[in-house]
């Protein structure tokens, strides 16, 4: 390999077969001698894998929830539900492998097909991003997603939503929450509504023993329409924290999500300051909700009524949210940069996120464009952050005392510094 | 001797590619983004503006010495909202249903920043016969990126052409639809315009380097 590297090197095929090089080995490249080299272990491709290694167990819960949903949707709830028994089967777990292992496999092939393409044309160097891009695409798509929407939707995020900009790292928006977005507005049919969350309700399945179509509609689905018993009815508290309900493939556990995500912070991948005030933000407009309910503002004919008294800090538990605040809204490159910058971007993610859940009239769902939408308002934070802190700083500079020859001179350098 | 001079051909030509109003000049965006959505509305609108550019860009031309320059912007409206109200009359006595498809963006011809751009920077100083060249050469060119969106467009958005199923019927699934394809509805939404002329865009300026501005 690493003479045909070589041999390669200045063709036109070199980026390509240059990414298939490193994919496999490590570089043959080493630091010159002489001179001083800072090696930090922690390059972008470790980084990526690090998410990787945090999403691997919320895909393998996926993959058992996908096959359980779909069993019980037609057999019903199990009475005396066991994890071994019910939950962790062969059965559910080849459901998993025939409906979510080829969703991994187009979004990953696509991608990368069209990573490859750009880095051939543009000459440089394959780009690692899209390794996470790729795992987190199948993990918020709808299970009967069909494959080939997949794939034009990953060709238009990745190219529309990071290759246009330059490529990974100058990308506004997260390209996997520009994809899903495509698919929800291009083809709301099959992203949205109570028959694509669990596999085969969209085909027309039927319950056992009934003629009834089996139905996969979510508790957020339930309670836009106001029908809160019947989601009671099916499913416990302990059934939302550890992820026993239809959704996307893989936003279900709260638990494991929580998981990745103490594991996230524990490597210092992502910041916990976007998860936490994410979740102050979310559970503060649960509770300006629930108060507009105690409070008797709102009348229980209200459309809005159902999803309003929903306790604030359920919100967390279904739906999105816990995906979108853990792995999607801490992407280090389209979130806020500053440490200020990003209390308020994570504060509004979760804010947004629960208010556009509540008052979206067709899909009781929000995180992705509230997520979509701070993205584009990060760089307006952090601008505005910087300017504070600027002008703090001049501040003090001017109530210091410095020797008058050198005042001038100073405020310019530290404007040069700080801007 | 050729038909017109070759300064002339450029005033047709120029607008249609190297200096598109719209792909170049990024101007009436807003009408591109608002009519698209199918391929009829778009040709109509290009049509109506081809003609209230070619008819305007002569009147002003005429009138270029008698109007005092103070008001030149009221006399320019006032020639544009004429020749607005004569296609709006004429798409609504005979084409009805078509002139509520476009409702006010008929109207908003006036406000389109490509009109009064061409009265302002060319009739105003130029003759009568290179002020109506350059009146159709950049309608053309504004119709001409129209249609292209308008093609992709009502082509993806809604599988027909002209109101005509290409692709098949989507209700009883014939054609594509038999497979399992679906129509993509993003693309009747206006955002899916600005990315359909950002690739236009991309595309021309990636064939022709010179077009790229410096930063």
């Amino acid at each position: 390999m690493h003479e045909l590297k070589m041999k390669y090197q200045g063709k036109k095929m070199a980026p390509a077969f240059n990414a298939f090089h490193t994919f496999l080995f490590s570089p043959n490249e080493t630091t010159h001698a002489g001179g001083t080299h800072v090696k930090g272990a922690d390059d972008l491709k470790r980084t990526m894998n690090t998410v990787i290694m945090a999403l691997i167990p919320v895909l393998i819960f996926s993959m058992f929830n996908a096959g359980y949903q779909h069993y019980s949707a037609i057999n019903g709830f199990p009475e005396n539900f066991s994890v071994m028994e019910h939950f962790l089967t062969w059965d559910n777990f080849w459901i998993g492998i025939v409906k979510v292992l080829p969703l991994v496999v187009v979004s990953y092939g696509v991608g990368l097909l069209v990573e490859f393409i750009f880095a051939v044309i543009k000459g440089h160097e394959v780009e690692e991003g899209y390794l996470v891009t790729g795992m987190l695409v199948p993990l918020i798509m709808p299970i009967d997603t069909p494959l080939w929407m997949l794939s034009v939707a990953v060709v238009f995020g990745v190219v529309i939503g990071k290759e246009v900009f330059g490529g990974t790292g100058m990308n506004i928006l997260n390209p996997a929450l520009t994809i899903r977005a495509f698919l929800f507005f291009a083809y709301p049919t099959w992203m949205s509504g109570d028959k694509v969350w669990v596999h085969g309700a969209k085909d027309g399945v039927t319950q056992a023993g009934s003629v009834d179509a089996i139905s996969g509609e979510t508790i957020l689905g339930y309670l836009a329409q106001g029908n809160e018993a019947a989601y009671q009815a099916k499913y416990s508290l302990s059934d939302m924290f550890f992820g026993f309900i239809p959704g996307s493939v893989g936003e279900t556990s709260t638990f494991l999500i929580l998981l990745g995500g103490l594991f996230l912070i524990f490597t210092k991948i992502a910041s916990w300051r976007i998860m936490v005030s994410a979740v102050i933000g979310s559970l503060a407009m649960g509770l300006i909700f629930n108060g507009i309910v105690d409070a008797g503002w709102i009348a229980e004919y209200s459309k809005f009524y159902g999803l309003m008294q929903f306790d604030f800090w359920k919100h967390l538990l279904v739906g999105g949210l816990a995906f979108g605040i853990v792995y999607m809204a801490t992407d280090p490159v389209t979130g806020s940069q500053t440490n200020r910058g990003k209390w308020i971007y994570g504060f509004f993610i979760g804010f947004m996120s629960v208010m556009i859940r509540v008052f979206n009239p067709g899909y009781p769902e929000g995180v992705f464009l509230a997520i979509l939408l701070m993205n584009v308002f990060a760089p307006t934070i952090d601008h505005y952050v910087i300017r504070g802190n600027v002008k703090r700083r001049m501040k003090r500079l001017k109530n210091a005392v410095v020797l008058p020859k050198d005042s001038d001179s100073a405020a310019k350098e530290l404007k040069a510094e700080t801007v | 001797m050729a038909l017109l001079s070759k300064k002339d051909t450029n005033l047709i030509l120029d607008p249609l590619a190297d200096n598109n109003p719209i792909t170049i000049q990024v101007l009436g965006i807003c009408s591109a983004l608002a009519i698209t959505a199918e391929l009829k509305a778009s040709l109509v609108m290009a049509v109506s503006v081809i003609f209230v550019m070619g008819v305007g860009n002569v009147v002003i031309s005429l009138m270029r010495n008698i109007i005092p320059s103070k008001i030149r912007i009221i006399a320019q409206l006032i020639v544009v909202a004429t020749l607005v109200i004569v296609v709006d009359q004429v798409l609504k006595a005979y084409q009805y249903e078509l002139s509520k498809t476009l409702s006010v963006f008929v109207g908003l011809i006036i406000t389109n920043c490509i009109i009064m751009g061409r009265f302002e920077a060319f009739a105003l100083g130029n003759g009568v016969w290179r002020s109506f060249l350059d009146g159709i050469g950049n309608a053309l060119g504004y119709g001409v990126i129209l249609i292209i969106i308008g093609f992709f467009r009502e082509l993806l958005g809604s599988g027909t052409l002209f109101g005509i199923q290409v692709l098949g019927d989507p209700i009883a699934k014939t054609g594509l639809y038999a497979i399992g394809y679906e129509n993509n509805g993003f693309m009747i939404i206006p955002p899916a315009a600005l990315i359909v002329v950002g690739i236009i865009i991309w595309v021309q300026r990636s064939r022709n380097p010179a077009l790229v501005e410096e930063n």
